[in-house]
């Protein structure tokens, strides 16, 4: 764990700009103060509900969002800030996305194109992948969902890259297949890269990912280890230790409430609502994270 | 590919087709309140009646509907599509001639505005919302709403009238030998006509691709594109251009229709001879076998674009190309 970090992202914020009722002009905030990073040669799962605004996260490193958009909020790569010019010349060689689904490619144009123009480093990544050199020459609409997959994730290795960030990559998989993606990433990693993992799947990633950072409303609320998740008096913030105990194999037990969406979002630590340890202390400000056990905690009581 | 069973089916809807539309507009030229007699010899003619009957034995007037058409039916079938009362001469040789010229007009027509309109739609999509958007939105949909006679009135009074920089008709100069007729004065004589119906087609290509360029930009596969670091002008070529061509062009085919009738407004207001004229001169003078002739005509016409636009889809795009059911 003494590697550096590659991407560090210090309270992010990302809001829309929209047309309220008439003229008025109003901001939609969808990620608020997240804090995450990743170092090389780990797995940092983003685990959080759907409709948490995972994929915007990913959009906002890779400096894809649309154009109304307000970002606010530090992302460091390799310790410099990751500015416009900087990211035209990582994006899709340092840094590499994969996709979730077939959706993200063109559909009229040949997968081996559009993995890289580089003839020789699309062959070198589909072997590494087992999938036929013919394959290259496939349009999206022939891949079987396997082949589909391991082409997406050749996108990531084609170019060598260092960061690598998988927006959702295993929805619609069976158990069996899904792992075998996971161990894709596992084997990125180990091989030196730094791969941010989003997923609703917080069972899938335990098995493959070194750290987890949960997901609450637009912001990580806490980033544990992924050995934390054996019991929940080693987990540090209330919605996690929640998170846990609703999963099938911990009690299957429901917090009462919903995830508050954007628009909506109450003042203050953004769990507050629903969390039956909260105080007046939770309802203002902004909660910063803080150290404890290996780990990072949005909360002002997590000990 | 084509095979022999779809072959026989678009040739056998060909026909149900011609059959249709010949009786179509047979029973409207019958029953339309023009009489062919009449309007042959002249209101104002002093004919005998019984010279007027022999007319009418002669040409089979006097037969009923069902009889004249079955009898046209079966000359057609031989070749024979008889001769125009308008113009006394047979009507495949008008029709042959006509069409010529108007073909010329439709095809310049037809790839201007498909050119044009594919590039300024481009353009307006990747910039949506901007001014020049604004700009090509307003005036396509101005345009769409405008009738084509009143555009090319227009035209003709800016152009030919008021700044007499273009003659106001026909396809060659008045007065002129038609052996004397150079190729400049027929190009001269297109330039209106052909701007015209131009403009009166620009505003649907225009408006579909702005449309789908805009959301092909907002397609996760675009978004997929610049997280690998294309810029927007790779964009536009690799992937905006190949996945908007195809249905362009195919709409451009299938637009073959109003490319016909915008043709013949264009060519009554230029008083440009070819077949929207003749189709005039046909129905006013109840000259039926021309009608029927244009009809036919016409009809084939637009039946070939819709069956290209058909056929393209299936040769060019790789996800029905393998699927083979598609005309």
């Amino acid at each position: 764990m003494e590697n550096k970090i590659v991407l560090s992202v210090n309270g992010l914020s990302v809001a829309f700009k929209m047309y309220g009722k008439g003229f008025a002009r109003k901001e939609l905030r969808v990620i608020s103060n997240l804090n995450i990073n990743v170092r090389k040669g780990e797995i940092i799962a983003v685990a959080g509900s759907s409709g948490s605004g995972k994929s915007l996260l990913a959009h906002a490193i890779l400096g894809i969002l649309p154009g109304n958009a307000v970002v606010s909020g530090e992302i460091n790569y390799c310790g410099t800030p990751l500015t416009e010019p900087r990211l035209r010349k990582l994006r899709g060689k340092e840094i590499a996305l994969v996709p979730q689904s077939v959706e993200y490619l063109d559909p009229l144009m040949k997968v081996g194109k559009q993995v890289s123009a580089d003839k020789a480093a699309v062959k070198a990544a589909f072997e590494r992948y087992k999938l036929a050199d013919s394959a290259a020459n496939l349009f999206p609409f022939q891949l079987s969902g396997g082949m589909m997959r391991r082409v997406l994730c050749a996108t990531a290795v084609v170019g060598n890259a260092k960061l690598i960030i998988a927006d959702e990559p295993t929805p619609g998989m069976s158990k069996d297949l899904a792992g075998r993606a996971m161990k894709h990433f596992r084997d990125l990693a180990d091989a030196g890269a730094a791969v941010i993992l989003i997923t609703h799947d917080i069972d899938l990633a335990l098995g493959y990912a070194d750290r987890i950072a949960v997901f609450y409303a637009g912001t990580t609320v806490e980033t544990a280890l992924a050995s934390d998740f054996t019991d929940d008096s080693l987990l540090r913030h209330p919605y996690t230790k929640a998170l846990w105990r609703a999963m099938p194999g911990n009690g299957f037990r429901p917090t009462a409430g919903t995830q508050p969406y954007a628009g909506s979002l109450p003042e203050g630590c953004l769990f507050a609502p629903r969390c039956d340890k909260k105080t007046q202390e939770c309802t203002y400000g902004i909660i910063e994270p803080r150290e404890v056990r290996n780990g990072e905690v949005c909360c002002r009581y997590a000990s | 590919m084509l095979t022999a069973k779809s072959t026989v089916g678009i040739v056998g809807r060909m026909l149900i087709l011609l059959v249709l539309i010949s009786i179509l507009a047979f029973m409207l030229v019958v029953n339309a309140p023009i009489d062919p007699l009449t309007s042959y010899i002249g209101a104002e003619s002093t004919l005998s009646q019984d010279a007027r009957d022999e007319i009418a034995e002669h040409w089979g007037l006097n037969k009923s509907a069902p009889e004249r058409y079955l009898n046209w039916a079966k000359n057609i079938l031989s070749g024979d599509f008889g001769m125009s009362i308008t113009y006394k001469r047979p009507v495949i040789s008008i029709i042959r001639e006509r069409f010529s010229a108007s073909i010329i007009l439709m095809a310049l027509a037809w790839m201007l505005s498909g050119i044009l309109g594919f590039a300024i739609g481009i353009i307006a999509g990747l910039r949506r919302g901007g001014v020049f958007d604004r700009l090509v939105k307003l005036f396509c949909l101005v345009l769409q709403s405008s009738p084509t006679f009143w555009i090319g009135l227009l035209i003709l009074s800016v152009f030919a009238v008021s700044l007499g920089w273009f003659p106001l008709g026909m396809a060659a100069p008045m007065g002129k030998l038609a052996a004397e007729v150079t190729l400049g004065d027929r190009i001269y004589h297109l330039i209106l006509p052909t701007v015209t119906l131009t403009i009166v087609s620009i505003g649907k290509i225009t408006l579909y691709t702005r449309q789908k360029v805009t959301e092909i930009m907002r397609s996760d596969f675009i978004l997929f594109a610049r997280a690998r670091g294309l810029s927007t002008r790779k964009l536009v070529w690799q992937h905006v251009m190949r996945n908007i061509s195809l249905p362009a062009v195919t709409l451009q085919f299938s637009s073959f229709s109003e490319l016909f009738g915008g043709m013949a407004l264009a060519e009554t207001v230029f008083s440009y001879p070819g077949i929207g004229t003749a189709t005039t001169a046909a129905a006013l003078g109840g000259d039926v076998p021309l009608l029927l002739g244009i009809s036919l005509i016409s009809a084939l016409f637009v039946f070939s674009g819709n069956l290209i636009a058909n056929i393209l889809y299936g040769v060019v795009d790789p996800r029905v190309k393998g699927g083979g059911n598609y005309v």
